[in-house]
């Protein structure tokens, strides 16, 4: 059934939809609205869940992580700050091999506070060990909940949906909400193999030395490698009921580029466009959407880009002293492997707007200088 | 044969407690009255470690290792997930110590106590971070040495009223015990299974480590800080009845339980009076409340 | 496949990443640690003076006092010579010597 919905909402209603059965979460702008309509759907007994308003993230993540050990599906969203509270406990979860799925809605950490978009906060925890997903419009972030709670309860890795705060998280788009019976089938209840049970009495996480830690990060690894296909075969299970693919990567019009651009979050859909725009001034660019970036689909990237002149990646994050994140990834997946010249580009930090000009600004500039450049400023005033 | 506490032992011998732990007594006694049907959280403490290294454990029960500050959130989190799968009577533990209460874990406590989460948090007070070696926490008390309060530095300031700050959130049970009166300990600990509702528990559990004393002494020493108002044994219903379970006639003087501790034997006469006035004082203030 | 937990006293092979669930739990008990290999000093039962009271069973840390035939009967396999028995016994019926062994 279609409904035009805020960003927030379609993350709220991906949650009712994934059956969640704890969720524990704390207020921070700009994901209120997603928790606020959680209560009022619980509330209104739309969802059999039990709402634990917790007092901080940290125990957000913290409750999650009691509530799926025993078997639980569970669920939290937050952003920036609240994200990089959670940090200890997202390390927990994921060691933990645990199947909780969170939305973060992209802010920019503080100081100065800021409550708009900026992808820092969600790049700061990518070594956790948590799948992460990049959505780009409000109907991926419902359909990201439920694959996310498909593909995770297989491998036991938890499930970050990332999505622009205000740009998507206070937008309204049209949301096709799938028939529940049809998620039902498509998302059977939770059954872990390990789980903590009086039955069978264990204890989990005891101290573990040298002889077995290393062991159980190469356990970690083995399951992320194994989450590519299992992400790819969820997909195309979820298109097949719904109509909708989503795949690790989203190339658009790349087939015979000379020049791809590499893009994530809400500019990678402002790319599309621009990709129109250059296209029919006879350019020929193409944009590729970075959808997961862990497990890191570098052979999937390779396919897409292994015959192009050119490459320019749009972040919108940076790690001070380097790079954007994304370049450097896509840097580090394309050495030894292919020899194209990548030009970095940061732009949008903090929330400013990433319009179609600026990005078909980029395109040309990549167009016409063929030297790679590890970081150039988009719109900064200098 | 009449034996005065639960029978039947839940908790394996085998584990890594030191010789006369007051928190390994206290483990075996709150399992020997849940039972089988139970879940612990427990943070990084003592008990962190003294259950068992992986791919070992010793209690017998579920038990999930926690970060330092959520004992209570995470057992919050247990229970959650077992009520949303029916599974509602299993008890649910929050088991840590006196650092991951009072200082690093006050948040989360509070926390749960203020939304009355269906869990019982038992502290086993050592009075100090013992499992990373003996440093100060906030429920050390005044006098004592630690790692971190050296000799010519020692703790200054009372301990932590956490009892206090609990029944400030009006929590159903809230009450103290002590490992020298395991038939006061085990009334308690079936008052707080079937009390629906936060329920705190604050055990005494004497450190032969960290205080410095001879393990045989646990229980004597845990008998002394009762029977010289150091700590009192009571319980508070709803956060504003007070009971005492346990009358003290006629105090003994607190030089009698510094006496056997190392912790305190740097302690001048007028420190050691000090130290009995405060106590004192501290009794006469509970005596207002009591019923 | 779940590993199944190892209800006994014998210690849990685990050769490699294949023998491990995907986190760490428990496969095993820690009664496969023997403690008593701690003690300086062991506690001895005289049972002509014993009452039968269990207060030494009471205190036990470890559990390292069992309840035989109605009698209190130390275990040394896991006994770690605290002595608490010892001290608390009302009849000084639990004497001790240096562990010899």
């Amino acid at each position: 059934m279609k409904k035009t919905m805020l960003g927030n909402y379609a993350a709220s209603w991906g949650a009712q939809l994934a059956r969640v059965q704890v969720i524990a979460a704390y207020p921070i702008t700009p994901q209120t609205l997603i928790v606020e309509k959680l209560s009022d759907i619980v509330a209104d007994g739309e969802l059999d869940a039990k709402f634990i308003k917790v007092e901080s993230e940290h125990s957000a993540m913290a409750a999650c992580i009691g509530a799926s050990a025993t078997g639980a599906r569970a669920y939290t969203a937050t952003s920036a700050q609240g994200l990089a509270l959670m940090h200890e406990m997202l390390h927990w979860a994921a060691l933990a091999r645990l199947p909780i799925v969170m939305t973060n809605v992209n802010r920019a950490m503080a100081p100065g506070w800021s409550i708009w978009a900026d992808q820092n906060d969600s790049l700061s925890q990518r070594d956790t060990g948590w799948m992460q997903i990049y959505a780009s419009s409000a109907q991926e972030i419902l359909d990201s909940t439920l694959i996310g709670y498909k593909v995770s309860e297989k491998v036991l890795l938890p499930t970050l949906i990332s999505f622009d705060a205000f740009f998507l998280s206070h937008t309204m788009e049209v949301v096709d909400m799938p028939e529940i019976e049809l998620i039902d089938k498509y998302l059977p209840p939770y059954k872990p193999e390990y789980k903590m049970d009086v039955n069978d009495p264990r204890s989990f996480g005891a101290l573990t030395d040298e002889q077995y830690y290393y062991e159980f990060r190469y356990k970690m690894q083995k399951a992320m490698d194994e989450a590519v296909d299992v992400i790819k075969e969820a997909g195309k299970e979820y298109e097949k009921i719904t109509g909708r693919a989503y795949n690790l990567i989203h190339p658009y019009r790349c087939e015979d580029a000379d020049m791809i651009l590499v893009t994530s979050g809400t500019i990678a859909e402002t790319t599309n466009v621009a990709v129109d725009e250059l296209r029919a001034e006879g350019k020929k660019v193409g944009n590729l959407r970075i959808r997961v970036i862990r497990p890191y689909p570098k052979k999937e990237i390779l396919e897409v880009v292994k015959g192009v002149k050119k490459l320019a990646v749009i972040d919108r994050n940076i790690s001070p002293g380097y790079s954007g994140i994304f370049s450097q990834e896509l840097k580090s997946a394309l050495y030894n492997e292919v020899d194209i010249p990548v030009r970095s580009y940061i732009a949008g930090l903090g929330g400013r707007d990433v319009k179609i000009e600026d990005i078909k600004d980029m395109a040309n500039d990549t167009l016409k200088n063929d030297a790679p450049n590890d970081l150039i400023w988009k719109g900064v005033k200098i | 044969m009449r034996l005065t506490i639960p029978e039947h032992e839940i908790m394996t011998p085998g584990h890594l407690a030191c010789q006369g732990c007051g928190g390994s007594l206290g483990m075996r006694y709150a399992l020997k009255v849940f039972g089988k049907n139970t879940m612990l959280s427990i943070p990084a403490c003592c008990w962190a470690v003294i259950d068992g290294p992986f791919p070992y454990t010793s209690v017998n029960v579920p038990l999930f290792h926690t970060a330092f500050e959520t004992a209570a959130i995470m057992a919050s989190g247990i229970k959650a997930g077992l009520m949303v799968q029916g599974k509602d009577t299993t008890n649910v533990i929050a088991w840590a110590g006196d650092g991951g209460t009072f200082d690093i874990g006050l948040q989360a406590i509070s926390g749960a106590a203020e939304r009355n989460d269906d869990i019982t948090y038992i502290v086993y007070d050592n009075e100090a971070y013992m499992n990373t070696g003996i440093q100060r926490s906030s429920a050390t008390p005044h006098g004592a040495w630690t790692t971190t309060t050296p000799v010519k530095h020692y703790k200054k300031g009372p301990k932590k009223n956490m009892v206090e700050i609990m029944a400030a959130h009006r929590i159903p049970y809230t009450a103290t015990a002590s490992v020298g009166y395991p038939e006061d300990f085990c009334k308690k600990l079936e008052k707080a299974k079937n009390t629906k509702g936060f329920k705190f528990l604050h055990l005494l559990a004497p450190c032969p480590t960290g205080w410095k004393y001879d393990p045989r002494y646990t229980i004597k020493l845990a008998k002394l800080a009762v029977q010289t108002n150091y700590f009192p044994l009571y319980e508070i219903i709803d956060g504003i009845h007070y009971k005492q379970t346990m009358k003290v006639k006629e105090r003994k003087p607190i030089k009698e339980y510094l006496k056997y501790q190392g912790r305190f034997k740097h302690l001048h006469e007028d420190e050691v009076q000090f130290l009995q006035d405060f106590i004192d004082e501290n009794y006469g203030l509970l005596r207002t409340k009591l019923e | 496949m779940v590993i199944k937990f190892q209800n006994n006293d014998k210690p849990v092979r685990i050769t490699g990443a294949k023998d491990m669930p995907p986190m760490p739990a428990a496969l095993g008990s820690m009664r496969q640690n023997k403690t008593g290999s701690w003690r300086n000093v062991r506690p001895v039962i005289d049972y002509d003076k014993c009452i039968k009271c269990f207060i030494c069973w009471k205190f036990c840390p470890e559990p390292a006092i069992k309840i035989v035939d109605e009698l209190p009967v130390i275990d040394y396999d896991y006994c770690k010579g605290c002595l608490i028995c010892a001290e608390e016994c009302p009849k000084d019926a639990i004497g001790f010597e240096k562990e010899g062994k």
